[in-house]
């Protein structure tokens, strides 16, 4: 039985790793859209190229990834946003990069290009833009004593920047939209053309506080295109890091959500917590964040005695304190009553668009890339998944605290466990493949899709953050909460902005 | 809770020592900050901190000033939510096209005197980033920038070193 029997004219794609790739017809594409919408599917990325289309989808809760290719000569492809909306924002980056058009999507405006760039879809054709920037319509809301506010894209506190407009009747939010792409760097027009040295650089520097997962991502995806297995110490190492950062991360959102309820204790706390970590990951591998030590093939520092001693004593440490941070969390009754209940999301909504992470997790969707589709060395290791039903902010603080102790369980294993070895192994040079890998960040799956030309360099990566499928359903699950609350919800998600705007 | 807190007060702070800060970046600094500033802003500074495009890994190494093992505010430095509250500016990331009318803005907005601290390499001069059709290289593009605090990102040990350079040749003798 074919992987993807729903499709009838679809070509397999040679040399394309680990999952097939399909070239598939209009009508395909459409049936494809027609499996989404009815939730059969879910979408995992849609990316552009100068004259095609792709999309990566799960097929059912776990039953295979695949990706569709639609080759689009007159640069025409049927939207499919029009039936699903987690595909709407996709389809809008697609158009502003490559100049593509997403027939029949309902919402027409750009979505990365703020008119700023002086070239419009820079990565399809080029052409020169006219200076000025038309003003961006915000969608409306109509009622009685309905105001508006506007957020951003410079903010009060120290966070990335973004836009957020609120309609809101006296105190209570009616409508929140995003715009967001002010952190719009060009990243995947950098890639095209890079060496696989300072590709990985670039992977490592899509999202500062997921270096380790975006990093590992691409190489993962790098090396199922060059058929390259890295060293098993390798393999340990970067599991022992992407931890690590779970862990930092995890543990300055659960200060961070309990700050912006003005609960500053736990926030202290965790902050020191969090410090040690970075501390123990300087001391284990020569960098606070990590970054920069991932590479196709391994890693590119190895962990000595007297780090994973470092390492150990953290996990002490964490595990000495965190569990009184907890107490403390449960305990008190004010900052209860402003998590329980507050922004909660929809499962429904959550498994529409396929929303990854502690975001997904909390509202019911038990998915987790290093469970399934899994990647070693995760085959090996015992950790626990937590899922919870609520979908509010309580339930995401909730699914980081089980994390960090899934994390904490995680480390002790890895370094229990820790093979000897070589921890690179050099790449083989130049193939013209194409690699797609998941890996489970902090925030959730992050796709990697890379395309390898024949003199080794890169001829296109795409890297889909988490964020891309958990920023509009904040939209929903802040809709009928208080002005107020929204850093909270805002916090509890903590989406991406680099990551997200690439 | 209570035994948290009284855990606070009996231990020793976690705070440590300030930095020595260094020589040539200090006169690097001296060429920039007047005396007339001196007078006016005493032993203390307003930061307003500006992603500018950064990947955020720069942000996360700022917010750790604020804990425990840094505690930036016993310097007397602060972080403010309006550039009218600010002496200096804090710009990370490339500056991205997208946020350059932000930036720019946001300098307007701050009184005089002020400073333009510029922060991570890509701040400096666009980083990785250089050459992108989305991003300027660096802060000093857009900006007169009067200090220039290295690193990918720095660590908040380098940016305490460059923050209590400035303070100590904004404060009168
Ligand atoms: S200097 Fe480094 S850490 Fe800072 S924004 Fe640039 S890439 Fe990120």
């Amino acid at each position: 039985m074919p992987i993807f029997p729903e499709l009838r004219a679809a070509t397999r794609v040679e040399g394309h790793h680990p999952w097939p790739r399909f070239v598939v017809d209009v009508a395909s594409w459409r049936v494809a859209g027609g499996e989404l919408a009815a939730g059969r599917w879910t979408l995992l990325g849609l990316w552009g190229e100068a004259d095609s289309v792709h999309m990566a989808v799960l097929r059912g809760e776990r039953d295979a990834i695949g990706v569709l290719s639609l080759p689009c000569a007159d640069r025409r492809f049927p939207a499919l946003g029009a039936r699903h909306a987690p595909a709407i924002r996709l389809e809008r980056a697609a158009q502003d990069l490559f100049g593509l058009v997403a027939e029949g999507l309902a919402d027409a405006r750009p979505w990365l290009d703020h008119g700023a760039w002086g070239v419009r879809a820079p990565l399809g054709p080029g052409e020169p833009a006219a200076e000025a920037a038309a003003p961006y319509p915000f969608l409306p809301a109509e009622g009685g004593a309905l105001h508006q506010i506007a957020v951003g894209p410079v903010h009060a506190g120290i966070i990335e920047p973004g836009h957020f407009r609120f309609h809101a009747d006296g105190e209570t939010v009616v409508r929140l939209e995003e715009r967001l792409g002010y952190t719009h760097k060009g990243t995947e027009a950098l890639m095209q053309g890079a060496d696989l040295a300072r590709a990985a650089r670039l992977a490592g520097r899509v999202s500062g506080d997921s270096t380790v997962a975006c990093a590992l991502a691409f190489a993962r995806a790098v090396e199922a295109a060059l058929g390259l297995a890295p060293p098993p110490r390798a393999v340990w190492l970067r599991a022992l890091m992407a931890e690590l950062e779970r862990l930092a991360n995890h543990l300055g959102d659960v200060g961070a959500v309990c700050n912006d309820a003005s609960f500053a204790i736990m926030n202290a706390h965790c902050a020191v917590l969090r410090e040690r970590v970075l501390r123990a990951a300087s001391q284990g591998f020569g960098h606070r964040l990590m970054m920069d030590r991932v590479v196709p093939g391994g890693v590119a520092a190895d962990l000595d005695a007297a780090g994973a001693a470092a390492i150990t004593a953290l996990v002490a440490a964490v595990r000495q304190r965190f569990p009184r941070l907890v107490e403390l969390y449960d305990n008190t009754a004010s900052l209860q009553d402003r998590v329980v209940g507050t922004g909660r999301l929809d499962p429904a909504l959550a498994r529409q668009f396929g929303c990854g992470g502690f975001v997904g997790r909390a509202s019911g969707r038990d998915f987790d890339a290093r469970r399934w589709p899994g990647y070693p060395p995760y085959d090996e290791l015992r950790f626990t998944v937590p899922v919870r039903e609520e979908g509010d902010v309580n339930a995401r603080v909730w699914i980081r605290i089980a994390e960090i102790e899934a994390s904490l369980g995680l480390i002790e294993q890895l370094l229990a466990g820790l093979p000897a070895g070589d921890v690179r192994a050099p790449a083989p040079h130049g193939a013209g493949t194409e690699g797609a890998a998941l890996v489970e960040g902090f925030r959730g799956d992050i796709l990697a899709w890379v395309r390898l030309a024949a003199d080794g360099t890169i001829a296109r990566c795409h890297l889909r953050d988490p964020s891309w499928f958990q920023w509009p359903v904040l939209e929903a699950a802040v809709d009928g909460n208080i002005v107020a609350d929204f850093p909270l919800c805002n916090k509890s998600f903590n989406c991406a902005y680099s990551g997200h705007d690439l | 809770m209570r035994r948290t807190l009284l855990e606070g007060l009996l231990h020793r702070p976690l705070s440590e020592p300030p930095p020595a800060v260094d020589a040539a970046e200090l006169e690097a600094v001296a060429r920039a900050v007047g005396v007339a500033a001196r007078a006016r802003l005493g032993r203390s500074l307003s930061i307003r901190e500006i992603d500018a495009g950064s990947c955020n890994g720069c942000e996360l190494e700022i917010v750790a000033l604020g804990n425990a093992f840094y505690d930036l505010e016993r310097f007397g430095l602060r972080f403010v939510a309006s550039p009218r509250h600010a002496d200096v500016l804090l710009v990370t990331g490339p500056v991205t096209h997208n946020m350059r009318a932000a930036l720019l803005r946001t300098w307007e907005a701050t009184p005089d005197p002020k400073w333009v601290v510029a922060v991570g390499a890509c701040a400096h001069d666009g980083g990785e980033f250089a050459g992108s059709y989305a991003c300027e290289r660096g802060v000093g593009a857009v900006l007169p920038v009067d200090l220039v605090i290295q690193g990918c990102p720095p660590t908040p040990l380098a940016l305490l070193q460059g923050l209590l350079g400035l303070l100590a040749l904004s404060s009168p003798p």
